[in-house]
């Protein structure tokens, strides 16, 4: 399973979850987990997602959340798991 | 799973402490280039470059977007060049500058020679070129090897190299002598060395190979700021556990450019690369551990200690390792030695000193323009000498900056920096090097 983290950071607004689950669900990307707080207004959310459904490179996928990014004016910045596994685990 | 507090981790060590990868190096064989026609061999040369290193910078960038680590470089190393010349070298040179160029690989190296016990006429014809040739092209590496532990030094090419120097540095007086940068010396040459100016794609290497090199002093430095006061002991361990963390990102990556370039993997080399950048500094690191700057008294042991735990931490985290997996103390490269030798705190005998417990040796160092040649090849035989008795890699790259004195500065740009010109002991080792020959190899036992 090729495994990629997506964190979303950026003012808190509604519907930035929705927004970012439909687009993924939208290239039948599956979301495997998701870790989510606010810290003084500041939303921040961490998902792990499954990029094995998703008939796209990684770097088309990046780009076709584009627009999200434009449309919330949020950072949202994906990177392969398989980094932090090797670092932290043995 | 992993946590959100290891995520940060990472994502701080890449954004805030500068951890890289410093280089995906790819090697390449160029034996079968050999033509006796200098013209022929240098457009077979030119064709197989390209065909094995097509993919090679838009596959690094892709690995880079994909895990979010930058990698700094993407470069190739190939058989040294007079293995395979059997005429004039120089057309095989602009080929490969020419091949560099039409990668996209910032450099290439392996305009080389191996001579540590004696010269073949085409090491002769390639060292007599080198001036030349790194005056002309601009992404073209240059290394010799002089001796070895099992050969000894061979003084021959330890007096030309001085006069090599010397001529490469007049040759390019209008960049800061900028040709020297691109040449290094050495003793105990390795073939897998993924680093510039030294890469080369050994005899014993396969068709083609993929090294990478880490880096990362940043996040050790960082790592050591947290046990502030605390014992070696507690060092050593802080160091061993973020080097395997640096390596195992190294491992990942190299498996990584393998699998999609279809190219095995060689090798991790464990290094500590520094750049100029604030926050990337091997000296900073020994300055954590509770020295005022590098090359104040404990700065040997320091270095020793860090050298060896960054190889403990990183070999577990590699199936291979090797290259010059140390700790890299280069000048011109690395802020806090640039500033601890423009305070005269750091001296040339001291860094020599260093190099015997640390990674290849007298890096990016420059020395008044007014240097002799033999100087320069006394300098070379003294750390030639303790790379051969201590069975290590050691290497020089001395830049005699072209009109410049003890104290003025030299700027190379981007990677390579930034120098304080640094004063050398004057006194003649002329007659000493006159003399040439062979040193013979050191003896392998009563080892004192």
């Amino acid at each position: 399973m090729t495994k990629a983290l997506i964190s979303v950071t950026g003012m808190d607004a509604t519907g930035i979850i929705a927004r970012v689950a439909t687009k993924l669900s939208e290239m039948n990307i599956n979301i495997l987990d998701i870790t989510q707080t606010i810290l003084g207004g500041y939303f921040t959310m961490m998902m792990v997602v499954d990029l094995d459904g998703a008939n796209m490179e990684f770097s088309a996928i990046d780009e076709a959340l584009q627009p999200v990014r434009d449309e919330l004016s949020m950072t949202i910045h994906m990177q392969r798991m398989d980094i932090f596994d090797a670092m932290h685990r043995i | 799973m992993i946590e959100t507090g290891e995520i940060l981790q990472t994502m701080a060590m890449i954004q805030e402490q500068n951890f890289d990868i410093r280089t995906i190096t790819l090697g390449i064989n160029l034996l079968d280039c050999s033509h006796p026609s200098p013209e022929a061999c240098a457009q077979r040369v030119y064709d197989k470059i390209c065909k094995t290193a097509r993919d090679l910078v838009r596959t690094g960038e892709a690995i880079e977007r994909e895990f979010s680590i930058p990698i700094v470089n993407k470069r190739i190393s190939v058989t040294p060049v007079s293995l395979i010349c059997q005429g004039d070298p120089r057309p095989i040179a602009r080929a490969l500058d020419r091949a560099a160029k039409e990668m996209g690989v910032n450099f290439l190296g392996g305009y080389s020679a191996l001579m540590h016990k004696g010269a073949t006429l085409a090491d002769e014809r390639l060292l007599a070129s080198i001036p030349e040739v790194m005056a002309e092209t601009e992404r073209l590496c240059s290394s010799v090897n002089v001796g070895s532990t099992r050969a000894g030094l061979n003084m021959n090419a330890v007096r030309d190299m001085g006069q090599i120097i010397k001529k490469t540095a007049e040759l390019t007086a209008d960049n800061d002598s900028l040709g020297c940068a691109k040449l290094v010396v050495f003793a105990n040459a390795v073939e897998d060395n993924p680093f510039m100016a030294g890469a080369f794609c050994g005899v014993g290497e396969p068709e083609c190979v993929i090294n990478v090199g880490v880096s990362g002093p940043g996040v050790v430095k960082r790592a050591l700021e947290a046990v502030r006061g605390e014992p070696f002991d507690v060092v050593a361990e802080t160091i061993k556990r973020t080097a395997f963390k640096i390596t195992r990102v190294g491992q990942l990556v190299a498996r990584e450019a393998s699998q999609r370039l279809g190219i095995p993997f060689g090798i991790v080399d464990l290094s500590l690369a520094p750049t100029p950048a604030r926050g990337d500094s091997v000296a900073h690191i020994l300055t954590e551990m509770g020295l005022e700057m590098a090359g104040a008294p404990g700065t040997t042991a320091a270095l020793a200690l860090l050298n060896d735990a960054v190889k403990k931490g990183g070999v577990m985290a590699s199936n291979h390792v090797g290259g010059l997996s140390g700790a890299f103390i280069p000048v011109s490269e690395d802020i806090g030695m640039i500033e601890a030798a423009s305070a005269g705190a750091l001296t040339l005998e001291k860094l020599e000193a260093m190099t015997c417990v640390c990674s290849v040796g007298l890096d990016m160092i420059a020395i008044p323009g007014d240097t002799s040649a033999e100087t320069i090849s006394g300098i070379i035989a003294d750390e030639a000498a303790i790379g051969m008795v201590n069975n290590k890699t050691t290497a020089v790259r001395v830049i005699p900056a072209a009109g410049k004195k003890a104290g003025d500065t030299v700027e190379f740009g981007g990677l390579l920096g930034f120098a304080p010109v640094m004063p050398v002991n004057t006194c003649s080792c002329a007659d000493f090097i006159a003399r040439g020959g062979r040193i013979p190899a050191p003896l392998h036992s009563l080892r004192n």
